[in-house]
């Protein structure tokens, strides 16, 4: 679950790293409220849960309060990357001597945290890495043992400081090793992490993301969850436990497993067809979720045909069976659905298929043979 | 032989008691598999299908003298339950376990490297040797003993690449799954090595998916080291993008991430690259000149 720049930087106060100070407003007359309150020069920065938001103008600094409001109104409503800005955070100006970058990750292939720093910060980090890497520091965490103090030495003396500013940035990333594993952290990035004219070490900016997986330990960050921001088809899968993604094409899929799901796409994909979602309805899916799986697929207004395509493990054929019979019936879905089952009691859902079968489900032996099928079915007009 | 399980694997049950537990113990039970032990918390003394269950892994596993388990518990005991097998003695654990998390793992793969033993998963289907021990929820049915070693990412998948093999008549020494998870215990490379030294696989399938870069150096040490042919099956080509905020991620893998990078690193080092699950059988057929 990603975190929006303020609630970031909510987090990493919780945990005693500086930031500046700042409101979050939503409609412009907010904003100039805020930066009235703040005084002097502020930045209207919009909050969007993606990257890119300073070149796509998202950031504007301003120098009255009606200016602020101005920067609001243009910002508010504006589309970065697919997402409308819905908030603004309006924060105090400072003037900066240095911009670095600092980061902590989970490196996969170490199965160890990763602490990446560079002294070039503030500017698209990933061309750092490419043209310069010896211009980024990386060090690795031992996860039993933390972050060491001498690692943060080591950090610090790249970083080529002294005095309080060394110290304040020594305590930066103590603190945010802290907060990585605190939070059950994915990734904890500050870019720019600032050092102040007057020797201050500030986070200009915050990129959370807390491990899906470790929410139910963390009901305060769960509870940050912009339910309005996702889609509301994506929400209600989300809901019932089921990975929704709605694509551009018109043959809706279904599976189970992301691996079986992904190969799914890209065997109607070489059909000729183009997939309208991913959706996996996990291991062990009950005839419910199937119900609802299906509900979430078919309200997409360009799906055509949809492909269902089962191979049981976790998850039983009777309980697909059964919930596909029952979504039909409950929801009147006429379009035409090609099924495909195998593994775990197929025999037993196949069985129950072709006692009941509606006369717009269309079984097929083979993952291929479906993915022709679902195609053709879309071609010819489906709905 | 095959790897990781067979013949003399004594498999212990963690979370026996569950529904999950309960249904697929059953299922290892029917492919031969020999179940010695279950393990519930306060549930010691009583049994499932004449499993004796016990209240901790130490206990059943001095009494029955079990060498493997497999985990069914929820996400938030799953690390401590791979910490109580590992401290057990057990050599072989695999997590089927879905959404353990990503911290817990950290400190798992951490300790386990001051162990002998190996884990499989989390998030993985498990691991089978067909006629000879299914550690997994893998159905039994679709397998054939057979030569051709299968690891694999994905759950399903690997169900679908393996039912097209036996569809062929092409049995299978071991498939595992070693899971889909950021963090896991056994990688690919780790895997293929073991098929490389078994004397009964004469061709490994490897099946990726898009995320991180293990494919990568999967294929470099395949390149490198591996005498035995591989075939290789990446899915996610049409597979939406994620989001992703910050650079980190990116910074680590190098962009790497993507099925057309893993299928051009695959190419790079010469190895067969099937487009879709139908054509996986057909180049394990070519490599072991069945076809």
């Amino acid at each position: 679950m990603d975190l929006y720049e303020h609630q970031g930087k909510e987090l990493l106060r919780q945990y005693g790293i500086e930031t500046l100070e700042g409101i979050v407003a939503s409609s412009p007359e907010e904003a100039r409220e805020a930066a009235e309150k703040l005084g002097g020069t502020v930045a209207v920065k919009a909050q969007v849960l993606t990257g890119g938001r300073g070149k796509a103008g998202g950031i504007k600094v301003v120098k009255s309060p009606d200016e602020a409001r101005e920067a609001a109104e243009a910002i508010l409503g504006m589309d970065i990357r697919g997402h409308t800005v819905r908030r603004v955070l309006v924060e105090a100006g400072v003037a900066i001597a240095s911009e670095m970058y600092l980061s902590i990750t989970v490196d996969r292939g170490a199965k160890k945290a990763l602490i990446l720093f560079s002294t070039e910060g503030g500017v698209d980090i990933e061309e750092v890495a490419e043209h310069n890497p010896d211009a980024i520091a990386r060090l690795h965490v031992d996860p039993l043992v933390g972050l060491l103090p001498y690692q943060v030495r080591e950090i610090v003396f790249a970083a080529g400081l002294e005095g309080d500013t060394a110290k304040g940035l020594g305590r930066t990333l103590t603190n945010l090793y802290r907060a990585f594993e605190g939070s059950d952290a994915s990734l904890v990035e500050i870019n720019p992490l600032v050092v102040t004219e007057d020797g201050r070490v500030l986070a200009l900016d915050a990129k959370v993301t807390v491990d899906n997986s470790s929410l139910y330990r963390h009901e305060d960050i769960a509870e940050l969850h912009d339910v309005e921001a996702a889609d509301p088809q994506e929400q209600r899968a989300l809901e019932v436990g089921l990975q929704y993604v709605k694509l551009n094409g018109d043959v809706g899929i279904l599976g189970n497993g992301a691996g079986l799901v992904m190969s799914t796409l890209d065997v109607v994909a070489q059909a000729g067809g183009e997939p309208a979602n991913f959706c996996d309805v996990g291991g062990g899916a009950d005839a419910e979720q199937i119900s609802t799986a299906l509900d979430i697929v078919t309200s997409n207004e360009q799906v055509k045909s949809v492909l269902f395509n089962i191979f049981g493990g976790i998850t039983r054929g009777d309980e697909v069976a059964r919930g596909l019979l029952s979504a039909i019936e409950r929801t009147g879905i006429d379009l035409p659905i090609v099924v495909r089952l195998d593994g775990t009691n197929a025999e037993e859902g196949r069985q129950i298929l072709a006692e009941n079968t509606p006369k717009n489900v269309h079984t097929e032996e083979t993952m291929l043979g479906a993915a022709e099928r679902a195609v053709e079915l879309a071609r010819n007009g489906g709905r | 032989m095959a790897i990781l399980v067979d013949d003399g694997t004594r498999l212990l049950v963690q979370g026996i008691t569950g529904r999950e537990g309960r249904f697929h113990t059953g299922r290892m039970i029917e492919s031969e598999t020999k179940v010695v032990a279950g393990v519930t918390p306060g549930k010691g003394g009583g049994d499932f299908e004449g499993v004796p269950i016990f209240d901790t892994v130490h206990e059943a596993a001095r009494e029955t003298g079990a060498n493997a388990s497999v985990i069914f518990v929820p996400p938030p005991f799953a690390a401590d339950a791979i910490f109580e097998s590992l401290d057990s003695g057990l050599s072989t654990v695999c997590c089927i376990t879905e959404g353990v998390p990503v911290h817990d793992m950290l400190k798992v793969s951490d300790y386990i490297k001051m162990t002998e033993a190996t884990l499989i998963g989390p998030n993985c289907p498990g691991v089978l040797s067909p006629g000879k021990s299914n550690v997994s929820i893998m159905p039994g049915d679709i397998f054939l003993p057979g030569n051709v070693g299968v690891v694999s990412r994905s759950g399903t998948l690997t169900y679908q690449v393996v039912n097209e093999l036996t569809q062929r008549g092409i049995g299978q020494s071991t498939a595992v799954g070693i899971g889909g998870d950021p963090i896991i215990g056994t990688d690919f490379i780790e895997i293929l090595k073991k098929f490389e030294a078994d004397p009964e696989t004469g061709c490994a399938v490897m099946i990726g998916e898009i995320g991180g870069n293990a494919e990568q150096l999967a294929a470099e040490y395949v390149q490198r080291e591996m005498q035995t042919p591989v075939v290789a099956y990446i899915a996610g080509f049409t597979a939406p993008e994620g989001k992703t905020m910050g650079h980190a991620g990116a910074i680590v893998s190098g962009g790497e991430s993507t099925a057309e990078a893993k299928s051009e690193a695959l190419r790079r080092a010469g190895i067969r690259a099937a487009t879709n699950p139908s054509e996986v059988a057909e180049l394990v057929a070519e490599a072991l000149g069945k076809a």
